[in-house]
């Protein structure tokens, strides 16, 4: 924590309403255009592919700049989910699986 | 019109909230993580609440705080603003969906109820309106419920996180990028995902090694999207 515990950087405010706003305008925005706008078959396979695309992307930089260990945790992470199905579970390995590669010395 | 009587009782509300229970663990626990990153990140306790209560999109605000360091300036208030949009454009297809469903109802009750819109209740919302029921309360009242729980989990992880030193002796730095690998799993379903997250990870590595910093994100899931877009089965 930092200063007060109820204080707000006023700058982080702003982003904290710009994030409200542009997630409000997608919630909102596609029940919208829905009926006005077709969605082609070719928008909406795009569409599909995005969370996947971006999830790929926001992880690999992470990997590239974290190394081995980093790169193991998340396979450790993937391979919990596969067996069980719980995301919640795969962090708790994956965080697991990082102190235990630290307290190794990797 | 097809699909007439679209009703909302509290009886509706009380049932989509009680669908929500047994999938409540996995977000109090996302929630539990949040506060846990917030607080390593030096949010303030009230900076925390905000993010978490006003955004109410768990992946987004995980890419945000990813983006977030301390001091913000506004190149970066701009970056978190966009991350957070590129990673809930699927939000434009999931409400498009609801379209049939609640397109009947009041439009001052529909657009505040929209703000309430995730994953969860709107797969809950979908498959009971397949199975011929018409009591929008179920969306709603398994919206309520998510945003509840949603908000109050911050907070023990909140004072959890910020107890702890040293983030990498427990290992909670790899708490965000194991999160993503593991929503990674279920999307998963065949050389369309293979070949749309190889032109992802493949472009989002180039764009890390030249320019650095956040952008990866935006070139790796264009170039995904449309990878994914364009191959045809």
């Amino acid at each position: 924590m930092t200063e007060g515990a109820f204080t707000a950087d006023p700058i982080f405010v702003l982003a904290v309403l710009g994030m409200t706003a542009v997630t409000y305008a997608l919630r909102a925005g596609g029940y919208w255009v829905m009926g006005r706008l077709p969605i082609t078959p070719r928008v909406r396979r795009g569409l599909e592919a995005l969370p996947g695309a971006i999830i790929v992307s926001t992880i690999l930089p992470i990997v590239l700049k974290g190394g081995l260990a980093v790169a193991l945790c998340l396979v450790v992470a993937a391979a919990a989910q596969v067996t069980l199905r719980k995301e919640y579970v795969a962090v708790f390995c994956a965080a697991g699986a990082a102190a235990a590669l630290r307290a190794a010395g990797l | 019109m097809l699909n007439k009587n679209v009703t909302l009782s509290l009886q509706g509300c009380v049932r989509g909230a009680t669908m929500c229970i047994p999938v409540s663990p996995g977000i109090i626990a996302l929630g539990l993580v949040f506060g846990t990153v917030a607080a390593q990140k030096g949010l303030t306790f009230l900076e925390t609440i905000m993010i978490n209560s006003l955004v109410f999109a768990g992946a987004s605000q995980f890419v945000a705080m990813e983006v977030y360091s301390d001091p913000l300036n506004y190149a970066l208030v701009v970056a978190m603003i966009g991350v957070t949009a590129a990673v809930n454009m699927r939000m434009l297809l999931i409400g498009a969906s609801l379209r049939p469903w609640l397109g009947q109802v009041p439009a001052w009750q529909t657009y505040p109820s929209l703000f309430l819109l995730t994953d969860l209740n709107w797969l809950l919302a979908l498959s009971e309106y397949d199975k011929g029921t018409r009591d929008w309360g179920i969306y709603l009242g398994s919206g309520l419920f998510t945003w509840s729980v949603w908000s109050l989990s911050v907070v023990p992880g909140y004072f959890a996180g910020s107890l702890v030193s040293d983030p990498k002796v427990y290992g909670l730095d790899v708490v965000l990028p194991a999160f993503f690998a593991a929503l990674l799993v279920p999307l998963w379903k065949g050389k369309r995902q293979t070949v749309s997250w190889l032109f992802a990870g493949g472009i989002a590595a180039l764009t890390w090694y030249l320019v650095g910093g956040y952008w990866s994100i935006f070139t790796g899931a264009i170039a995904g999207a449309f990878a994914g877009a364009y191959l045809d089965d």
